[in-house]
């Protein structure tokens, strides 16, 4: 089975819907969205549309940090000036509907599938939201989500940066840096661990979204930048009102 | 897994005779089961281990199972199909005929005779060339020796065994925190040994160590068994080759010498280089090196041993990136009715060409007609003739700064100009060609495909067309 796994999508429907297209002409046959499906971007309310029917249509969907940011109000009196993330968790609160909201608290925080674990952050304590950055860190989910006899693969998102870790010969964890477009063989009989990076804000100097496919019997692992119209994404994060920050980290992928 | 029986069946293959029984796997020659006609013959490679052996020989055979099958081109044997590692290990190839450099190596030692000059650098050449296709493939091979070197008959040479290889895509599974030294003592580069592994400049290294045993009949470096044995190569250079045998010529031992250099950045910066200089020894600048007979002096070792006890694993950048950074960049120069503005231009495109690239070497060119010399007169002499138009090229190309790029000069015979270019190109794995856009057959533009059209659709790599521009014309105006 081929499975496209997305995360870090943050309200982003141009790079979303350009992510989908290019994972439908992999022939892939079932998405994963590892959660932070808003904040950030314009199109809160569309986007999550766009995942609920991906839902219905047999999607994984999780949740992410940023589903739970966006649930409480952050501007009130105790908080005169709020950050520029509060300043946009508070517009994507109001832009969602009650039962969008509702749809958002009540997804799970971690699948299993198909010796996957799918989680946001780190598998050692979905709930908490520890950034897998390292090889120390991937070894802390890595070692937790393989405690099940059927997990070998942990995906997740979360640090908007594509990173595959794995064990070499040695105890600890190695990193490898990915080339995007390429298959990298993920034999069943060793465990790995991933960060998909982020569909909707890209922060490694390359505005083009993140994703990756994975494909389960051929056990390959293939990580992929696609290039989508960032600059009109950028507008609307400006015409929405929304902090000039975070069009031009669009703009720029920093 | 436990050997397996002739006339035995496998996963749609028939098994035939073994052909080796080696301590990391057998290999079997084999044939469709179903009797279908194979494009060529081949052989399966099956590893000894079962499921609960951890040892590295495993990991080997889960590195050649990777590349192998990405892996292209006349210089690795053709892929065909590979078993589930975990529940039927194997690996069919194409079983490549020839011998192996080893064969060659002990047929000298049996008969107490050495190779022959032009031997070792038609041998060297092609193990220079099949290292280079890898290294275009973001591949190190990082085992290559004797034994992993086939010959073809028709004289290309394939490399095997990818068990200790790096590909740069891919996680590197003999990777490991403490980087410990894999590879094959004899041959294994300095930089291996304190664990770097993807530096194309290794594989260079073990071409080095035998060019040399081809030469001397013994290694440079020894068989070392310890680690601290292995480690002498940081900063220890071998016996001069002309030492041990005196009637090698400089130019050689000036190119073995150099693939040996302890710091990788001192070797040859890819194979496509040592090739070339291996395929023109007329043109391989001697240096010191070449000449010396005296070993090292122990000061300088002294020295050396200091800086290497310092020495640590750094990664290397991707090997396609690192050999592109310094490529052949040949000029084409026409001999006649050549304008000194398209001269000039030339030399101008050449000199930025160069001045990007430190390190990227030169190949100066021209293309005469074989009706030009004669055989009775002495002053059409082909020696002459090339003598002369050779000293031209050095003309041409005095002004430029070439201190740091390695240059050398050809004249080629054809009427097809061309497709000499375009095949000189190809043999030495040139990657720029500088020609003028205009200075050759320009009149005829209309009629035929000119010279520069041609070769910038058949050739191999990019081509830079320069338009003649003269900055005096400026000035006097």
């Amino acid at each position: 089975m081929k499975y496209a796994l997305l995360s870090d999508i943050h309200s982003n429907l141009h790079a979303l819907d350009a992510c989908l297209a290019h994972a439908q002409a992999q022939g892939v046959e079932r998405i994963a969205l590892l959660g932070d499906l808003v904040s950030y971007g314009a199109f809160p309310a569309e986007v999550v549309a766009r995942c609920q029917k991906l839902q219905q249509d047999g999607a994984i969907v999780l949740r992410g940090n940023h589903e739970e940011l966006i649930q409480t109000h952050h501007i009130n009196s105790a908080n005169p000036n709020p950050s520029l993330g509060s300043q946009t968790a508070e517009w994507t609160h109001d832009q969602l509907s009650p039962a969008q909201r509702f749809w958002l608290e009540i997804l799970p925080l971690t699948a299993q599938v198909d010796y996957m674990l799918l989680v946001h952050a780190s598998a050692d304590a979905p709930e908490r939201w520890r950034y897998v950055e390292d090889e120390r860190t991937a070894g802390l989910s890595l070692d937790a989500a393989c405690a099940h006899p059927d997990v070998r693969y942990v995906f997740g998102g979360h640090v908007h940066h594509q990173s595959l870790y794995y064990r070499g010969t040695g105890r600890q964890l190695m990193a490898f840096k990915p080339t995007s477009g390429v298959p990298i063989p993920t034999p069943k009989h060793r465990q790995w661990i991933a960060t998909i990076g982020s569909v909707g804000q890209p922060r490694d100097g390359n505005p083009r979204a993140m994703y990756a496919v994975f494909d389960s019997v051929a056990a390959k692992l293939t990580f992929h930048r696609v290039a989508y119209d960032h600059r009109a994404a950028a507008r609307a994060v400006r015409e929405a009102g929304l902090p000039d920050y975070f069009a031009q980290r669009l703009e720029t992928g920093k | 897994m436990k050997r397996l029986e002739a006339g035995s069946e496998l996963d749609g293959f028939r098994i035939g005779a073994c052909l080796h029984a080696g301590g990391m796997a057998h290999i079997y020659e084999v044939t469709y089961a179903d009797e279908r006609p194979a494009p060529f013959d081949m052989v399966m490679k099956v590893p000894r281990m079962t499921a609960g052996d951890g040892a590295e020989n495993i990991v080997g055979f889960e590195v050649e199972h990777q590349i192998l099958q990405v892996l292209h081109g006349t210089h690795v044997p053709r892929f065909v199909a590979a078993g589930d590692l975990v529940n039927l290990p194997y690996l069919v190839m194409e079983h490549v005929q020839g011998q192996t450099l080893q064969q060659v190596l002990d047929a000298h030692t049996h008969h107490r005779t050495r190779a022959e000059v032009t031997d070792i650098a038609r041998l060297g050449a092609s193990i220079a060339r099949a290292a280079h296709s890898l290294h275009q493939q973001n591949t190190c091979h990082l085992d290559i020796k004797p034994a992993n070197v086939l010959l073809h008959p028709d004289g290309h040479a394939v490399l095997l065994d990818f068990g200790l290889s790096c590909h740069a895509h891919y996680p590197d599974l003999l990777a490991e925190e403490l980087r410990k030294a894999v590879g094959s003592p004899a041959w294994i580069a300095p930089e291996q040994v304190v664990g770097v592994r993807g530096d194309p400049r290794s594989d260079i290294f073990a071409i080095g160590v035998m060019l040399y045993e081809l030469a001397t009949g013994e290694l440079p470096f020894g068989n070392p068994q310890t680690d601290g044995g292995m480690r002498q190569r940081l900063w220890m250079d071998p016996t001069p080759p002309r030492r041990l045998r005196d009637e090698l010529p400089e130019w050689l031992q000036e190119v073995v010498l150099r693939c040996l250099e302890p710091e990788a950045a001192k070797r040859y910066p890819s194979a496509a280089h040592l090739a070339f200089d291996l395929e023109h020894p007329e043109q391989v600048k001697v240096t010191k090196r070449g000449k010396q007979l005296e070993g090292t002096p122990f000061f300088t070792h002294f020295k050396r041993w200091l800086k290497a006890a310092g020495m640590h694993y750094q990664p290397s950048p991707l090997p396609s990136q690192q050999i592109d950074e310094v490529p052949i960049v040949m000029v084409a120069v026409p001999h006649h009715e050549a304008s000194d503005a398209t001269l000039y231009s030339l030399r101008q495109s050449v000199s930025r060409s160069l001045g990007l690239r430190p390190g990227a070497r030169l190949a100066v060119v021209t293309v005469i007609s074989p009706n030009l010399s004669s055989t009775s007169e002495h002053d059409k002499s082909e020696t002459t003739l090339h003598r002369q138009y050779r000293t031209m090229l050095q003309q041409w190309a005095q002004p430029l700064d070439l201190d740091d790029h390695q240059t050398s000069y050809h004249v080629l015979e054809a009427t097809d100009v061309a497709h000499a270019i375009v095949r000189y190109a190809e043999g030495n794995n040139v990657s720029i060609i500088v020609m003028g856009a205009a200075t050759h057959g320009l009149q005829m533009q209309r009629f035929v495909a000119t010279v520069p059209i041609k070769v910038a659709m058949d050739a191999p790599c990019t081509v830079i067309l320069v338009k003649s521009s003269l900055p005096f014309e400026h000035l006097n105006s």
